[in-house]
């Protein structure tokens, strides 16, 4: 099935959304809507407030002010974390576990038991033959690739990724673009966090930009790239904006 | 005059000669230490882990109870036990003192603080580090505690064996309410102070260690079998 026949994805509004903590403003009010099957790549340096505003997107924190909406109904979500966070169990163990507690399954894997439809997905992330392994014992590559092969089972319609290939090699980097990329044609729109200008090259179909939490663009990326409106993004891509 | 020489020897006499009232007395000592353990987990475990996720008003004062409630001593439960238990207490209808069942109910209280609080760390400790993909899969706090318990198992079978050692060592609790009435409530730790009172020094040194032997046997299982499951499942 590829994307043209899904049906759309509910837009995303954050309406003046800040997080304060502890008196320090990380997000001043900002306000943006996700719509579309897009690639949304959240971009900036350091403390910039990128992993925040994804979280405040997801529903994993709740804002200081402002609302976070589904327009319409709330699709199925997943979120990929820079650091997996693997049960202590077998990599087998850690898919049939969400397809135990989360009961959509993938359309063309519903006719499957469970074992299988882990299996399946072990298999398409190159993971099958460390099935029985520990989860834990695998490597930070492997580790990420479960990591997605477990939101693949979750049949997300919305995709989050927060810094997923930052502690990757080359090799391990490529397989987790090529995941994400995956996910979009099967109709998953993707939200993902990067402070990799080559790798948001890669993949943005848009671009929010945030510095010292305050969103400066929301722009397609092919303009963020080679026009950008801010002085800040055009410091950012030049290479001379670190914080 | 007594030698350990004399006691191993008292000891390995009494194993060998497989003497009935010293196997009754065994088997009553495991029998009431293992169901207290085995009644006070399925108690304290999820309550525990549910200490480590709700947040309410009072969790730090029943932290803090809970915490001390670890170092209570055994007569002191015993008292209260034996207080309930007796026939004018409230629960003196059941006739309960002075039976296996209320040595099982006092060591229940001496062990369910120390597996809760335990608990209450070990998953505290691990939901901060799955906290995330937790909420992120849209589990609700119910549906988190028996992840998380599976998820600490290693860890708690070490609070479990705690809590089996202090079941296991403990006198006072099973002296007040069990009454060590031979062939019914006498269990090891009883018949030591026992047979110490009575001068009979060896064998009472003979009964010790046979008790640290089986409460090293039974950790020596739980031990291997936990590292065998670790080198599995990492």
């Amino acid at each position: 099935m590829n994307a043209y026949h899904m049906p759309p994805i509910a837009p995303l509004e954050l309406d003046s959304v800040s997080f304060i903590h502890r008196g320090h403003t990380l997000l001043k009010p900002t306000s943006l809507r996700l719509a579309g099957c897009q690639r949304t790549l959240i971009m900036g340096p350091n403390g910039a407030g990128k992993s925040l505003l994804m979280r405040l997107a997801h529903g994993l924190l709740t804002p200081s002010s402002g609302s976070v909406r589904w327009q319409g109904i709330q699709p199925a979500q997943a979120m990929v974390f820079q650091r997996p966070v693997l049960l202590r169990r077998s990599a087998l163990d850690n898919l049939t576990y969400v397809l135990a507690i989360n009961k959509a399954a993938r359309s063309e894997l519903k006719a499957l038991p469970r074992k299988a439809q882990a299996m399946s997905a072990l298999e398409k992330f190159g993971l099958a033959h460390l099935a029985k392994r520990p989860a834990r014992v695998l490597s930070g590559g492997e580790q990420q690739r479960l990591a997605l092969a477990r939101a693949w089972l979750l049949n997300p319609q919305v995709l989050f990724l927060d810094e997923p290939t930052s502690a990757l090699d080359p090799a391990a980097i490529k397989a987790v673009e090529d995941a994400v990329l995956e996910f979009h044609h099967s109709g998953t729109r993707i939200v993902m966090t990067t402070h990799d200008l080559h790798q948001a090259r890669r993949l943005a179909n848009d671009v929010v930009f945030l510095h010292n939490g305050e969103l400066l663009e929301y722009t397609p990326a092919s303009d963020f790239f080679t026009a950008p409106t801010s002085p800040e993004a055009g410091a950012f891509i030049r290479g001379e904006l670190v914080w | 005059m007594l030698t350990s020489d004399n006691a191993f020897s008292t000891a390995l006499t009494l194993i060998l000669s497989m003497d009935s009232a010293l196997i009754s007395i065994v088997m009553l000592s495991l029998q009431v230490s293992l169901m207290a353990v085995l009644i006070a987990s399925l108690i304290s475990l999820p309550l525990g882990a549910a200490l480590a996720l709700w947040r309410f008003p009072g969790r730090n004062v029943v932290i803090v109870a809970l915490n001390a409630l670890m170092g209570l001593p055994p007569v002191v439960a015993g008292l209260c036990v034996y207080l309930l238990l007796s026939r004018a207490g409230p629960l003196g209808e059941w006739g309960l003192l002075f039976t296996p069942t209320a040595m099982v109910i006092a060591q229940v209280i001496l062990v369910l603080p120390i597996i809760a609080a335990l608990t209450r760390q070990q998953v505290e400790a691990l939901h901060s580090e799955y906290a995330e993909q937790l909420n992120s899969l849209g589990l609700t706090r119910l549906r988190m505690i028996p992840t998380l318990l599976w998820d600490a198992r290693f860890g708690l079978l070490t609070v479990i064996l705690a809590g089996f050692g202090r079941a296991s060592a403990e006198v006072g609790a099973v002296m007040i309410v069990g009454g060590n009435i031979d062939g019914v409530t006498r269990v090891m730790t009883t018949s030591i102070v026992l047979e110490t009172s009575k001068g009979n020094l060896p064998m009472a040194l003979g009964l010790g260690i046979i008790l640290l032997a089986l409460v090293t046997m039974i950790n020596a299982i739980a031990h291997m079998i936990g590292e065998t499951a670790k080198r599995r499942l990492g």
